[in-house]
This record gives C-alpha cells, structure tokens and sequence, in this order.
C-alpha cells in the first residue's frame, strides 16, 4: 500500500503531507527532513527510486519526481510497482495542471485543500482507486459545484445558525 | 459592517489573485515566504496560532470564513506547530451540514487525528449519520474519514452502513465502500471475515473501477491464503484478457495502454495465485504471452506492465517459453539509458536468476556497469542481486566488492546491513579459514560496532584453532602474523570496541608465543588501549585479562617479571572499578603474581584455549569428602524434589546446602563478587586436589574459576580463561556510533587487492599497468575498460562458473558445516564452557591454497594479516604487495602504486574511489545542464503568476514560472 505522499519545496518546506499509516504529527517534520536530505543529495540523472527503510521501516521504498521548485514523493510498500508509482505521480501532477491551469508552486500552497481532495479521489486508504485524471477532474468539479450550491448559507454568522439548530 | 469588509475584501481578493483564499492568509504565506531563520518563522506562526485560537472561539465569525479558519491552522500544522487546541472546532465542523464546511472538517480530523485519539469517538457518530446522507458528496467524504477513524472498536458501528453502501447506486461510492471494508479488514480481519463473499461478487461489479478497486482487498486475502482462491484465476486471467485486448471503455485507457493499474494489479494476483501450482499457472501462459507481445516498451507504464509480467513469471510455474521472453524483456532494460529501467531490470534478473542462474551470464557487463554507477539506488539495488547470486566460486570478488563499498556508506542502517551481509555470505561460503578471517578483519575494522558481537567470537576462535589440527607451523605462523599486524594497528584512534577486543585477546594469547616481542612491549600496548578506551569495560576486561595471561606465560617460562608502572596504575584502578567484573579481573591478576610456577602453569597453560574441559556433573571426585563428611556425622543431601516444606525458598535453601556441604568459594560463582579472591586463591592452591572445589554445572554458571581448572589436569583447565571471555557478552554490549579508521586509501588499496585475488590470475602482469593508470579515466578509454570489466565479470559469474560450481557444490558443503559448528559452539561457549570441541572442516582442498603447501613456500599469502598492515599508509604496505606471489596477481601492485602516487601520505581519509568520485560528479554536471538547458520558453500567463508568486515571497519558481510544462509538454 501507499504509506504517505509528500510535497515538499526545494526550500524543504512542506507543501502537502498525507499519511496513509498515522503518524503522530510531532514526527511529521522529521520525516520531512530526512526525507529532504535523502532527496536534495541525489543528483538529477539518477533513477526516481530510493529505499527507505531507515526513515519509514523495512520494506518501505520511495518514489519521487522532482520538478521546478517541488519534490513530488509517494512512500509505499512492497505490493506497489515504482514504476507504476512514477505513474501515478504524472497523473497526480497532470491532474494539478488541469486543475490549477500551469500549476506553480503558490497554486499548492494556497490550495492545498484542494489538493487533499483530489489526492483522496486517487488513493483511498492507501491503495489507489482511480488513475485517470479525466475522471479525478470530473470527481473535483461536481464536489466543487455541488459545494458552491449548498454554501449560499454561509454568510450568516455562526452564533446565529447556532440560535436556530438549537 | 467588519463583516461586509470582511466580505468585500474576499471577493476583491476572489477576483484579483484567484487562489479563492482571504488577504489574511496571502500574507500569511508571504511572510512565511520572506523570512530568514527558522525563529522569525516560528514567531509569525505563533502570532498567527494565537489569532486563529481567538477567532475560533469567537461566534460571531462567519460560518463560511471557519472554513478558512480551519485551513489555516492545518497549515501551520503542517509546517511543525502544534495546534491541537483547534482539533476540537475540527470535530465540531464535521457535524455542519453545509458541505463545504463539512467536507473541510472531515478533511482535518483526518489529518489531526488517528483511530486512538479522545476526539475520535464524537466523529465515529457524525460518520454513522453521514453515511446515510442522500447526498453521495457526504458518503464519500463520510467514506474518507471512515477509511482513516474508524478503529477496531468503532468498525461495528459503521459496518453494516458500509456493506449497504456496497450497492449504492453511485459507483464512486461502491468503489470507496469496498476500499473502507478493506482498510477495516487490515485493522481488523476477523471484525469483516464474515464479509469476504462481498468482494468476489463486487469482482463482477459492471463498472470496471469498482472492479479495479476489488482487487486490492483480494490481492490482499489471496497473499494470506492462495489456496481458497484458486477458483477465481480463471475469472482473473478472463478479465486480464479483456483489458489486454481493450474492451473496457477507452476513458480507462492511460497513455494509450488500457487500464494499466488493473493489469499491474491481476498480475500481481495471479503471480501468488499461480506459485507452484502447475494447473493454475496453465492458464496464464497465453495471456501473459500476449501482454509480452502487445508490450509497449516506449511508456513509462507500458514497462511498469511488462516488468510486473516477469515478475508473474518468476514466481509462476516456470514455463521455458515465458522465461525466454521475460528474460529478452530484462535485458531490453538493461540495456536501456533510464536508471529506473535499469533498476527494474536489475530487480527482474534478481527474480529470474532464481530460476536459472544461466541468465545472468548474458547480462555480466551490464550488471557490473550498474555496480559502477553513480546512482546509489541502482548500485544498492546491484548489490542486492550480487548478495543473491553468490556461491562459492564468486564470493571472494563478491564480498570485496560489497567490503569496498561499505567503507564509504555514511548511513548506518544500510552499513549494518551490508556488513552483516559481508559476515552472512563469509560465513556460508568462505573458501579457506584464511579468507575467512581476513574479510573479517576488514569488516571489523570498517563496521566493527554494527555487526553482531557473535562474529568478533567466531574471529577469535578461528585463530586459536587455526586451519587444521595437523599443521602446527601455518597456524603459529597465521597467529604470529596476526600479532603483528594487530600490534601495529592497535594504536589507531577509533578503532571499534568489537575489533579491540579481537586485537585484545589474540595479543594476550599469542603475543608472546613466538618470542618476537617481549612481554613489557606488549604488555604496554596493552595499557595503551586500556587508557585509551576509558568509558568502555569490555575492552578494559579484555586488556587486562590479556595482561594476565601474558604474565602467566612468562612467570611459567620462569622469568622474572616486572609490573611496569603504567601496567600497576591500570590494576589500581581496576581494582576500584565500580565495575566488580573489572575488579575481579584486577584482584586476578594480583593474586596470580604471587603466585609459583608450577601453580601459575595449571592455571593459566599456554595457547590452551580451544582445549577442552571435561566437568564430571556428578562430581564423583568429591565422593571421598561425602564420605568422609558422613561418617563424621553428617546429614546425607535431599534432592530437592523429595525434600517436604521448603518448596517455597526451595532454591536458595538448597543453594545453602550445597554449598555448607561443598566450599565456601561455592558462592562466588554466582553473583562474582570480589574480595575474598586472592585470598581464596592462595588458600587453595595450598589445599589438595580432592577436596578441591565444586566445578560447575548449572548451566547459566558462565564464569570458570581459576580455582577450578586447578584442581584438574592442566589440558583440561584452560576454558578458565577462555570462559572469562565470553562471560563479557552478558555484561556489556555497546552499539555506538562506529567509528572506524580513517586510513581509508590505503585500507581501499588492500580491498582492491583481494578484489583481484584468486579469482582471477589470467590478468598478465605486462597489461595491467597500462590498465590501471587508465583505471582513472576510464570513460574515454573503452577498449580498456571493458578488458577490465570483462575480467571482474569472469570473476563474477565465469562461464566457468558453471563447471567450477559443481565441482564446488560437494566441497561447499563441508565449508559450511564448519560456520554452523561454530556458531553452535558459540553459544555452547556461552552457556556452559564444557564441550568446546569444535573441529574446523577441512576446506575444500581446491580452493584451499595454503594448508597442504609448505608454507614457507609463500608465506605472503598465507598471511592474512598482511592487510591489516596497509593500514599504516603505503609504504610499509609496498613490500608485502610486492612479495605477493602466485595466488593473488599481479594487479595488486599496481593498483597499490596507483593509490599510493595519489594519496602518498595515505591521509585523504573517506574520499570515495576516485573513479567513481569523478563520473559522479561530471554525471550529475551535466544532467544538471541537461536539465536546465530543456526548459523551454515560457508562457505568458505563466510569466503572470510567477509575477504574483515572486511578489507574495513564495519560493520563485526560477526561469520556468511554468513548471510542469517541461514534462507535461
């Protein structure tokens, strides 16, 4: 299964994180960082792949795609092919570009709610159930028209929603 | 009216920037973007906490801007700051029934929390109702979080709205119910066991997604037991027929190739399914054959799809048709410009070679340009396949290879790995004792703290047993060149703890034995690394139980012996050590000086540490004393079992007993505690031998006394000293950060020699030297490379190999028993110091090159010490190379001169090889440049944004606002 996908700048700054096995949030910058270092010392001619036993266990290996200013990287386990993994990062980085329309760095930082929500339309749980970015689009835009239909309420103020559910 | 601002200043930002995000959290970022030390960062996010903390309490604040609100405070989560004072209003959104809100609240809680957290069980509520929601957005977002919350305990809850969602009419929602029942099984297996037929039926599901999705819950079920899915393979070799031959819809198709996360997927299935099982692997071969011949090598997935095939067929009943295509396929990766095919290539000889080791051979050049390739991935991955094709005929070149590598590896996980792989693969295949103990040396010396304290053991007993009981002369000759290099190398700073007590045991040993050094020399040394290893016992133990016997062997020779002042310092210190074994040992040593020759000759015999000790555990020599004892009135001794009354302190009552009846020096051998050693010593050594001491028989009872060995015959006597040893295991075991030598030029030097040793002598001395001052550069010299490669790819995988192999293939056996008796003996050590009697097996006589020569017919090569001495740089290094005769060839030399005319002074410690070293870098240069050089012109709404970006502060984008147009172009 996928363990964690992570987005994370050049400047080492976490742009996305998302693990698949909990990981208690304290860690969660040192997994950045190790991961990081692990990414930042290989040079650009070299395959996408790394083995990461010593950061996220035995057996866990690590997939990632560095473009621009960002390092796209899956973690996953030895029932996932890397090649594939490769894979799913294009579709994942294809789908932010229909998205976001020449996605930069400033789109995922300022949307990266938005990136959850198509990340959540790919994998579920870990495991991957959907691959083609056509469909994750269309997935995104109905959540996103449907949201925009049932948010005409939310310009009253909290306290008084509040007063009429009560 | 701070509202209607509010809200104008959002649709002015909605319109302005796009990013649909208020001005306050633009600058957020902005400032975030701007600052310049990790201080500043965590001040504004402090400030920003603070302000969410308020707003969030507040309720007067829009419902739409918590929204917001929310957001901003996963991310400063996610920059580091703690903000779980907000997970509570995170709960709380889950429960709004506008789906923006919702969504956004399900959305936090999935990231703040897990399944044991507090909070969780008022969400597990809100997801029971939501499930139930018409609207399929809040299933889905409901399906989400479940996937994420829903702990083994909350599973009953939800389960049955799950398993109705399974038939929703949405196949979005029956494809995230089927992965919420799995995410439930991997939780929980036997909450959903129960439910298992709902995935062979959804297998059937009419949309091909929900299919899809099936398959992960079953690969899953079918990797715990095969055996009760046999009957799908049909079905799953029917549905990978229909997607091979497109007759899904073509929206599943990706780059051109149909639906290739479900073929990857079935193939992975199919490949446990069909493992073994001859019938089910029947109905593969056609549709994986038809994969092979549809296979679009071009794509990145297309190779994905084909790789998982070899995979399949690795695994399935072997086919010889199959093979042959999976084995053309591998090679097509191999041969290929991308690292990550050669890695997937690399990875599927790995799987074949399983099948048929020949497959290989067609591959030597390109699995040894792999091994000299800049990427670490790859060359790890190399090592992997390398550690899985050895055998006896390539484990020399094999294990340098790995040795070499090893030296340079700066991360610890993988060096313990790669070391114990070097000790693993020693130890199953060594070829002589000789190697054996000079690989160790080298992984000692380079990874000393990360291997296994057993193998520091194994190394010890090796050199007191030597190679073979009938040639006295090489084993004194391979103990005495052990001395030597150990003496030399023992003042290096940083040695590992677990190669100075090596060095430690083998000085006191034999140091003396050949009359070369005198005892003062040694004995000085021997303080030396006592003073110098002050926070470590073990070694302490070791060196002064060294100095021990290094002064029973004199006073025995019937020399006088002077304690050297440094040597008395070290004693009055150990004496009180807060340590008691340090000052048993101490108070040892002190009694022992006092003591006569022929006593001291009992107790401490010379080079007797592999004899063995009989115990009589019936005690039969104190029969006389019980007698005595009785007729003068005594009591007779109870068994315990018969004993009425004292079941509860049964132990220590009896213990008593025993002892009352036996010697008072009874009860020191369990707790070691001090003080009354010497004088107990002196004491017995006046007593006679019957009515000596209690040998030992319990058999956690590690720690032999000197008293003991006394009271029998000096040939038994010696595990005293050899138990003393071992009994360090269970006092101190240090891990630390190893460290290891820093004379790595010359130490390569060495290992490059062995490299080229014995495997292949073919090498004439008249090509090498050109070859190796080429070795440096080598990328412009090809002809002379691939001479080079192609020898270390003889000596890898030989197209002798084969033939080698089975004549090895008898002889390997032997080699083997003999690591496993020791390993045995290990333990036996350990446990009870009495039978001990471990006979090396004969090496195979073919690979042995030293045992049945003359060994003063090329001592040189018999010595594996000799590379211990590269240690101390080149020079004192040169004449041993040059000395190297007949076995190891003549490449040795040169390869020595070459380091030697780099490094002179053998200082430059860590650099890589500078071969490796240089590709590495010009590589990487030019991908560099590659890369920079591709990016093309950018667009001009791109130019815009990366306008609006550099403006906001966020990390500018470089040349290419437009960022993924390079690949996605």
């Amino acid at each position: 299964m996928i363990q964690a996908v992570m987005v994370i700048s050049t400047q080492a700054k976490p742009r996305l994180l998302k693990f698949y096995n909990f990981q208690p949030p304290e860690k969660h910058q040192d997994l950045v960082r190790s991961v990081f270092q692990l990414l930042s010392a290989r040079p650009d001619s070299v395959s996408n792949f790394v083995k990461v036993d010593s950061i996220f266990g035995p057996g866990t290996k690590l997939v990632y795609k560095h473009l621009a200013t960002l390092y796209f990287v899956f973690v996953f386990d030895s029932s996932e092919n890397e090649l594939a993994m490769l894979d799913l990062i294009q579709v994942f980085v294809e789908t932010l570009d229909k998205c976001f329309k020449n996605v930069c760095e400033l789109d995922i930082v300022f949307n990266f709610n938005k990136l959850h929500t198509i990340l959540d339309e790919m994998i579920l749980g870990g495991q991957v159930i959907e691959t083609s970015s056509e469909q994750i689009m269309k997935s995104v835009e109905e959540i996103e028209r449907l949201e925009k239909q049932s948010s005409t309420t939310s310009f009253i103020p909290k306290s008084i929603t509040e007063r009429f559910t009560r | 009216m701070e509202q209607l601002r509010t809200i104008g200043r959002e649709l002015a930002m909605g319109s302005q920037g796009g990013w649909g995000q208020s001005k306050e959290f633009l600058d957020l970022v902005k400032s975030i973007g701007e600052v310049r030390s990790k201080a500043e960062e965590d001040r504004i996010i402090a400030r920003e906490l603070e302000h969410l903390k308020r707003r969030l309490a507040d309720p007067d604040v829009p419902r739409r801007k918590m929204k917001e609100l929310l957001l901003r405070l996963v991310y400063a989560e996610m920059l580091g700051h703690d903000a779980s004072f907000g997970h509570i209003h995170a709960v709380k959104m889950t429960h709004d029934e506008s789906l923006p809100l919702k969504r956004t609240g399900y959305l936090a809680v999935a990231l703040f929390l897990d399944e044991r957290h507090d909070l969780v069980i008022l969400v597990v509520n809100t997801i029971q109702k939501d499930l139930r929601s018409d609207n399929y957005l809040v299933v889905c977002a409901a399906l989400t979080a479940a996937c994420r919350l829903i702990g083994e305990e909350a599973i009953p809850a939800v389960l049955p709205q799950v398993v109705e969602l399974l038939a929703h009419p949405k196949e979005a929602v029956r494809k995230k119910a089927v992965m919420a029942l799995h995410r439930f099984y991997q939780r929980s297996p036997s909450s959903v066991s129960h439910l298992v037929s709902n995935f062979r039926k959804r297998l059937c599901d009419n949309d091909p997604g929900v299919m899809g999705a099936t398959l992960c819950p079953l690969y899953d079920l079918i990797l715990e037991e095969p055996n009760s899915y046999k009957d799908l393979v049909v079905s799953f070799v029917n549905i990978l027929k229909q997607v091979v031959e497109r007759r899904l819809p073509t929206s599943y198709d990706y780059h051109q190739i149909p639906a290739p996360f479900i073929q990857i997927k079935l193939l992975k299935i199919l490949a446990v399914l069909g493992s073994g099982d001859k019938q089910a692997s029947g109905h593969m071969y056609t549709v994986l054959g038809d994969i092979f011949r549809k296979g679009d090598t071009a794509s990145n997935i297309g190779n994905a799809i084909l790789y998982e095939c070899i995979c399949c067929i690795s695994s399935i009943f072997p086919n010889p048709k199959m093979l042959e295509a999976a084995a053309e396929t591998t090679s097509k990766f191999l041969k290929s410009d991308s690292h990550n095919l050669k890695y997937m290539g690399i990875d599927a000889l790995g799987r074949l070679i399983k099948i048929n080791p020949d497959i290989a051979e067609e591959h030597q050049l390109a699995v040894i340009d792999c091994l000299e390739d800049p990427d670490d991935t790859l060359k790890r991955k190399t090592f992997e396949l390398l550690y899985k094709m050895t055998k006896s005929t390539n484990v020399e070149v094999i294990v340098d290879r790995m040795i070499e590598y090893m030296i340079n590896i700066t991360d610890h996980h993988y060096k313990t790995e790669i070391a114990s792989r070097c000790v693993e693969l020693a130890e199953q295949f060594a070829p002589s004792n000789q190697w054996f103990i000079q690989t160790m040396n080298k992984v000692f010396e380079h990874a000393g703290d990360l291997v296994n304290i057993r193998v520091a053991h194994n190394l010890m007993r090796l050199i007191a047993e030597g190679f073979g009981e009938e040639d006295e002369g090489a084993d004194s000759q391979l103990r005495s060149s052990a001395v030597d290099s150990y003496l030399r190398i023992v003042g290096e700073p940083k040695l590992p703890s677990s190669f100075l007590q090596i060095i430690c045991w083998v000085l006191g040993e034999y140091g003396t034995a050949d009359g070369k050094y005198s005892a003062s020399y040694i004995i000085g040394k021997l303080c030396d690394v006592a003073e110098a290893h002050l926070t470590d016992d073990t070694v302490k133990a070791y060196a002064i139980s060294a100095i021990l016997k290094i002064f029973a062997f004199e006073i025995a020779l019937g020399r006088k012996i002077d304690l050297l002042p440094e040597c008395q310092t070290l004693v009055d210190e150990l004496s009180a050590s807060h340590s008691t074994d340090l000052q048993q040992r101490a108070y040892e040593l002190q009694a022992l000086l006092g003591l006569d020759k022929n006593a001291v000759e009992s107790v401490m015999p010379a080079d007797a540490s592999c004899e063995d000790i009989e115990v009589d555990r019936n005690l039969s020599f104190l029969n006389s004393y019980v007698q005595q004892a009785l007729e003068n009135g005594a009591s007779p001794y109870i068994p315990e079992s018969e004993r009425s009354g004292v079941i509860s302190v049964g132990s220590y009552r009896s213990q008593e007993q025993q002892e009352t009846s036996a010697h008072t020096l009874r009860f020191e051998a369990y707790e070691m505690p001090k003080p009354s050693l010497p004088l107990a010593t002196s004491q017995t050594s006046m007593s006679t031998p019957t009515t000596d001491l209690v040998p030992v028989t319990e058999p956690g009872y590690y720690k032999e006394d000197h008293q003991t060995s006394k009271s029998q015959p000096p040939g038994d006597a010696v595990s005293g000293e050899f138990g003393v040893k071992l009994c360090l295991d269970g006092v101190q075991k240090k891990w630390g950060r190893p460290t290891y030598s820093s004379s790595t030029p010359s130490s390569l030097a060495s290992s490059q020699q062995t490299t080229n040793g014995a495997s292949h002598s073919d090498g004439g001395g008249s090509s090498s030297q050109p070859r190796e001052s080429s070795y440096g550069s080598k990328r412009q010299q090809g002809t002379e490379v691939s001479a080079e490669k192609q020898r270390l790819a003889a000596s890898l995988f030989g197209s002798a190999a084969a033939k080698a192999d089975r004549k090895a293939q008898a002889s390997r056996k032997t080699a083997k028993d003999s690591p496993s008796t020791e390993k045995v003996a290990t333990t036996n050590v350990t446990a009870q110091p009495v039978k001990e009697q471990v006979i090396p097996a004969a090496p195979p006589p073919d690979l042995l090159d030293l045992g049945d020569e003359p060994v003063s017919s090329n001592p040189p090569s018999a010595d594996p010490f000799s590379q211990l001495e590269g240690l101390l740089g080149p020079a004192s290094a040169a004449p041993v190379l040059s000395g190297t005769p007949a076995t190891s060839t003549s490449k040795a030399p040169d390869l020595m001169s070459i380091f030697s005319d780099d490094v002179p002074t053998g200082v430059a410690s860590g650099s890589t090889d500078p071969t490796l070293g240089d590709v590495n870098s010009t590589s990487s240069h030019k991908g560099a440049t590659a890369v920079a050089s591709k990016k093309g012109p950018s667009l001009q709404d791109a130019l815009q944004k990366d306008a609006t970006a550099r403006q906001v502060g966020v990390t500018p984008t470089g040349n290419n606002p437009n960022l993924f147009k390079d690949i996605l172009g």
